[in-house]
């Protein structure tokens, strides 16, 4: 009896859970509004079937439940009513993959004028291709792929020459126009998902894959990765920002050609000296970095990470947040520099400063900070030594007590909360591994350990 | 009785069938190796698709050819006739024939395993030997797994030649000679397929082309 | 018709029937450790399957912590969490449910139902279980080498599987890969044996089509079994040697982490064919063996014949054909050609036809019934409960176009977990309530089996249910945190803590079943031979627990089918198999 009553009050539970619970489908921003109605189709024909049967069979056992003298009918089969089920069932199950097959024929065959770009995956970030004005991308090796060229263009194609490159994990693109978005990994697989868009498709190494869609909406969503990558699978994100086609091809135009990206020249170390000479105040004459100051030790770090550090204290990334107070005091030096060259000629000075490892100011416990450093490790070197691949900078020998006041700012959404802070967001998930002050401070002291 | 009518009867109604399926341990041993075989088939036929598949890449670099493999080939061949031959001889009741029949069986199929070992030794000596050549990667693969399989049959035959001398129970080593002879002629035809298809010339494509499947 | 009444001339037993060889054990470790005798061989099986089980439940507690409460526990660490998912998942559906079903239950079951002394294989059958074993200890090895196991997730996928960044890249997916590989040897041994005993040691008078259902569940499981498990053992091999030899099947030209790797030209999408060609039967070699059992829990505990039996059979073997050619549902966004999408997703949906019919002859036995609510039926009832719904949401997962959305999402984990975790747990533990009598002689306490019911059904469907929403929602499966996102609701946060709660709850519950295995071991009410009535051969047995040779003297007789069941005409509302048409008090009254 008990089970009958639980079995009734499961299925009741269940479509009220259904019905009234806030968590369902995020609001549609693309063209595949038809895969929700399929979706509702199914939940339609499937919830029938579920009540139904469950509700009979609760009736079953109350019904029929066990009495004493009482003899179960004896019936072995009975061929007229199995065929009805079946059939009904061949019904039903016809009327979800008919409209299923059109839906999927749509998914498959890309509209003649859509629009095209490129998306790339690595562990554990996001880039993005478009062909640029001749509307051919260049094609692309893996053994092409270095830091210089971490998109892996022949040099030598003259189509991707003006291919535009996004080296950052947020894409722009137009309203209401088709696309189709091509889907290269170079390492392992990753699945490109905007759960707005309902579409999604995994990217495999070695091959080209593709979906197509048209965002019918305008706004930022984000881009997660959907297959398992590794470690960080969880902190590969990006973002997709819909905007009228004017707004678009400014973000595009704002983006150098493959061609701008390979004539860069570095800077000019001569010319970055005098520039440094503001920063020298603070980081020390050898850019060895001064805790009196808050000012981090600067040589022997990756030029590509200061490059990218400057950008943020100048477009507002860092050092806008009120409970930041020492990035405050960086932005308006940030600002001095005022232009990529200028940047660019700084840091090719801070490049010719000796590297010595900071002195330690830290009080945690290595061997406890150990094994949190493994999840560290996966990105910026089992060594510390930074990897400009996973966007991850050097941490062996550098200021420790930076390192603990970034952590802590990163865990507090001091850091890496900013719109702007493309890259930031993905520590800030990875610092919440760390549990409290004494854990930050042991991974560090680990870090102390690696010189 | 078919097996449609098997699957048809109404076992609540019908009057039962005679008695039947009384255990036979011969019966039994020949459907577990006819079981095993088609386990065998499947590994092997996953494979052939599996090189077919790699085939279609445009990068494809076919492996070598040996002309070693057709002297193999040809010496599994007749260890598969000693067997039969030794399986007729035990028929007949011939057991000196049956004899000297499974110890060329057996010898036959060593020097085919010795010259699969020399093949893949003349295949990795060559120039342009390379480990990331599927085709040559696969080449291993499919001649080890072969391979494995008949060690696992030479086995089975040194426990039947074991047996052979002195006294034994006729019926019991017909029976075993039975199985090896089995066992020999399937792996002589997997090896026949392996060989047709993949490892003496680009057949499989040339097939797959005739097919229009590429 | 007449259908009990029989020619019985068709019944003398011939004067000399061979029988299976049985090697007789002087010493108590030849008993019951180098043991031939399948019965004992099974309960090996199903204990080392159950400690291995045991491992993974904890795991998939510790999984549930991160997920419920993120970054509290300073042990789970991303690599950790990615390890727990994938050990708790490879564990669950080969180490414990496949060794459980086919080499417990079918170990145990196989020869008593069909009238067998033992398998036709005894020794062969000891070997399977001690290669079992040695798998299942490089498993538990791969925990304690550097770099710990894998955390590639269950299906191993490469590249990912043997690359930098996923923990346990080196040894512990060697391990992984080299256990799997033992496992199926050892498996293929036990399943030569299985099908063999089915089809060639019946005993006289039981027909293909007097098996009852569990037979034929656990027979055409073992048949996919063999059939599938060569994929696997093929990409286990083939993917070790792209890791230690630097062949390159799998593996294209790929740079990870800024290095260039050593591979060119493989296809990682060629592992994924050959796994899911293993892994879609894979699931039906988990719910066969269950459907079957589940049929005979309702039918001798609603005292009525399984309804339409022959469907059933049918529905078997059309799922086992069907199950072959389903696989590349799993990889609807793999990247495959998307045109083979209209092809699976059609058979896919087609496989949900026989499906059906089981449910509905399950239901239809109730119906007109006499059910007594024992714990084995309540936990067959559960198993309608579960398997309904995760059924039906396999329906959107199979069609191509509603899977898109909600593939790599929650929504599927809760699906695989409700049709092929919950519902054939729920069978295992009806099952081994409903058998534990023939095995020790001994009921198992009813009143903490109920505790036990209720807890782990409800519970587990409270865990899966809302779980189906996280995936709507968008959250991504094997996520160590969602953290901040624009399309997840705060409050989604609330079903997390929920479902980890629940988890927690059902699985702590399974410690009372395990107390209840060992209490009514020693402490049970003795069962008798046949405490529940039933028909079926294995309750016939001379003895109780059966003695090694299961049936005395000399092997029963087989007079009519598995399922005899409130009769009209007979006394009893049951009829053994083996008991002659004479020997039924009015058994000349006919059902028409």
């Amino acid at each position: 009896m008990v089970v009958a009553i639980v079995l009734v009050l499961l299925v009741v539970g269940s479509v009220l859970f259904h019905f009234l619970s806030p968590w369902y489908f995020t609001p549609i921003a693309s063209n595949w509004s038809a895969m929700d109605h399929t979706i509702s189709l199914t939940f339609w024909v499937t919830g029938s079937v579920f009540v139904a049967i469950n509700l009979f069979m609760a009736y079953c056992v109350i019904r029929y439940r066990y009495r004493k003298g009482k003899r179960a009918q004896y019936e072995p089969e009975n061929k007229k009513l199995e065929w009805w089920l079946t059939g009904l069932t061949t019904v039903g199950v016809a009327a979800m993959l008919a409209p299923g097959l059109f839906v999927w024929a749509n998914f498959v065959e890309v509209p003649k004028d859509a629009g095209v770009f490129e998306a790339v995956g690595k562990q554990w970030s996001w880039g993005f291709r478009f062909p640029g004005k001749d509307g051919v991308m260049g094609t692309v090796d893996a053994k092409y792929v270095s830091d210089k060229n971490p998109f892996g263009m022949n040099p030598d194609d003259p189509n991707g020459q003006d291919d535009v490159l996004v080296s950052s994990p947020e894409l722009h693109l137009p309203l209401g126009k088709p696309v189709k978005a091509l889907l290269r990994s170079i390492d392992v697989l990753h699945d490109f998902a905007v759960p707005q868009f309902r579409a999604k498709m995994d990217l495999v190494p070695g091959l080209v894959t593709y979906i197509w869609f048209t965002p019918t909406r305008t706004g930022k969503f984000d881009l997660l990765c959907n297959e398992l990558c590794g470690t960080g699978h969880f902190v590969m994100r990006g973002s997709v920002v819909v905007e009228e086609d004017a707004a678009f091809q400014a973000w595009l135009s704002g983006h150098p050609t493959f061609a701008q990206t390979s004539a860069q020249v570095s800077g000019d170390a001569a010319a970055g000296k005098a520039l440094f000479a503001v920063c020298a105040a603070c980081h020390g004459l050898q850019a060895e970095g001064n805790p009196a100051m808050n000012a981090p030790k600067l040589s022997g770090q990756g030029d590509w990470y200061l490059k990218r550090q400057l950008k943020s204290f100048k477009n507002g990334a860092r050092g806008s947040h009120e409970k930041d107070v020492f990035g405050k005091m960086m932005a308006p030096m940030a600002a001095t520099l005022t232009d990529d060259a200028a940047i660019d000629n700084v840091i090719a000075y801070i490049k010719t400063l000796p590297d010595n490892p900071a002195l330690i100011t830290t009080k945690g416990i290595a061997t406890n900070g150990q094994k949190p450093y493994v999840t560290c490790g996966t990105c910026h070197g089992a060594d510390g030594r930074g990897m400009q691949a996973t966007n991850a900078p050097r941490l062996k020998g550098m200021s420790d007590w930076y390192m603990v006041t970034q952590l802590k700012n990163f865990k507090q959404g001091i850091r890496g909360a900013h719109p702007k802070d493309l890259y930031g967001p993905q520590m800030a998930l990875m610092a919440d591994i760390l549990g409290d002050d004494q854990a930050t401070h042991d991974v560090v002291a680990y870090i102390n350990t690696l010189r | 009785m078919s097996i449609f009518h098997d699957l048809t009867a109404k076992p609540w109604a019908t009057a039962p069938g005679t008695v039947e399926n009384l255990y036979d341990r011969a019966t039994a041993r020949k459907l577990a190796l006819k079981v095993f075989l088609a386990v065998v088939t499947v590994l092997f036929m996953l494979l052939i698709i599996a090189y077919g598949r790699r085939m279609a890449y445009e990068d494809w670099r076919p492996s070598p050819q040996l002309g070693l493999l057709w002297a193999n080939t040809l010496a599994l061949i007749l260890g598969s006739v000693a067997l039969q031959w030794a399986q007729f001889s035990v028929r007949r009741g011939h057991m000196d024939g049956m004899r000297v029949a499974l110890l060329a069986g057996g010898a036959f199929t060593v020097v085919f395993l010795v010259g699969q070992i020399l093949a893949w030794r003349q295949l990795s000596t060559m120039g342009y030997f390379d480990v990331t050549n599927p085709a040559i990667a696969f080449f291993y693969l499919i001649t080890g797994l072969h391979g494995l399989h008949l060690l696992g049959g030479l086995v089975a035959w040194g426990r039947t030649f074991s047996k052979v001398w002195g006294d034994f129970d006729v019926a019991i080593i017909r029976h075993s000679v039975e199985l090896c002879t089995l066992y020999w002629h399937y792996l002589l035809g997997v090896w026949l397929v392996l060989f047709g298809l993949l490892f003496s010339g680009n057949n499989l494509d040339i097939l797959l082309k005739l097919c229009g499947i590429r | 018709m007449s259908y009990v009444a029989h020619d019985e001339s068709a019944f003398a037993p011939p004067a000399e029937v061979e029988e299976v060889e049985l090697y007789h054990p002087k010493t108590w470790v030849g008993k019951y450790v180098w043991s031939q005798d399948a019965k004992v061989i099974a309960v090996q099986y199903a204990m080392t399957a159950m400690g291995i089980g045991l491992v993974a439940l904890v795991l998939s507690w510790l999984m549930r912590l991160q997920l419920g409460y993120p970054n509290s526990f300073s042990f789970i660490n991303p690599s950790n969490y990615l390890q727990f998912v994938t050990m708790h998942g490879m564990i669950m559906v080969i180490y414990l449910l496949t060794a459980l079903f086919l080499g417990g239950f079918g170990n145990y079951l196989i020869p008593l139902m069909v009238g067998a002394r033992d398998m036709v294989f005894p020794y062969v059958n000891m070997v399977s279980y001690w290669v079992y074993l040695f798998a299942v200890l490089l498993l538990v090895a791969s925990f304690f080498v550097t770099g710990g196991p894998t955390g590639a997730g269950w299906t191993l996928y490469p590249p990912q599987a043997i690359s930098q960044g996923t923990p346990g890249s080196s040894w512990g997916i060697i391990l992984m890969l080299v256990s799997l590989a033992f496992f199926i040897v050892g498996f293929t041994m036990g399943g030569l044996n299985y099908v063999v005993t089915v089809l060639q040691a019946r005993t006289r008078g039981m027909t293909m089509m007097r098996l009852p259902l569990t037979v034929w569940g656990i027979f055409m499981a073992t048949v996919l079994a063999l059939l599938a498990f060569p994929a696997l053992f093929v990409s286990a091999i083939m993917m070790t040697l792209d890791l230690t030899l630097g062949t390159s099947f799998f593996m294209p030209a790929i740079v990870s982490m800024g290095q260039q790797g050593g591979h060119s030209g493989g296809n990682p999408l060629l592992f994924q064919h050959l796994f899911w060609f293993f892994g879609h039967p894979e699931v039906y070699i988990v719910a066969l063996p269950a459907f079957g059992i589940v049929s005979d829990l309702l039918s001798v505990h609603a005292r009525k014949n399984i309804f339409g039996y022959r469907m059933m059979v049918w529905a078997i073997l059309a799922i086992g054909a069907l199950s072959f050619i389903v696989w590349a549902h799993h990889m609807y966004v793999s990247g495959m050609n998307p045109y083979f999408g209209f092809f699976f997703a059609t058979t896919t949906l087609i496989i949900a036809v026989p499906t059906a019919i089981k449910v509905y002859n399950w239901v239809l036995t109730l119906w007109r019934g006499n059910i007594h609510l024992t714990v084995p039926m309540l936990f067959a009832i559960g198993f309608i409960f579960t398997f309904i719904n995760g059924g039906l949401t396999g329906l959107f997962l199979g069609n191509a176009t509603v899977s898109v959305p909600l593939s790599d999402t929650m929504f599927v984990v809760a699906h695989f977990h409700m049709v092929m975790a919950i519902a054939p747990i729920l069978v295992v533990f009806g099952a081994i309530y409903h058998w534990y009598p023939k095995i020790t002689g001994r009921m198992l306490n009813d009143t903490l089996g109920k505790f036990h019911f209720w807890v782990t059904f409800v519970g587990s469907y409270g865990i899966y249910y809302p779980m189906h929403y996280l995936g709507m929602m968008g959250v991504p499966r094997r996520y160590y945190a969602i953290g901040g996102t624009d399309f997840i609701p705060a409050s989604a946060h609330f079903v997390n803590e929920w479902i980890t709660i629940a988890a927690l709850i059902v699985g702590a519950v399974q410690m009372v079943f395990l107390y209840n295995l060992i209490w009514s071991y020693f402490n049970g009410k003795p069962s008798g031979s046949n405490p529940w009535n039933a028909t079926t051969l294995e309750w016939q047995t001379p003895d109780t627990p059966p003695k090694h040779g299961n049936f005395g003297a000399t092997l029963p007789v087989v007079y009519r089918w598995a399922y005899d069941y409130s009769v009209p005409g007979a006394v009893d509302d049951f009829i053994p198999q083996n008991v002659p048409p004479r020997e039924v008090t009015g058994r000349n009254s006919s059902k028409t």
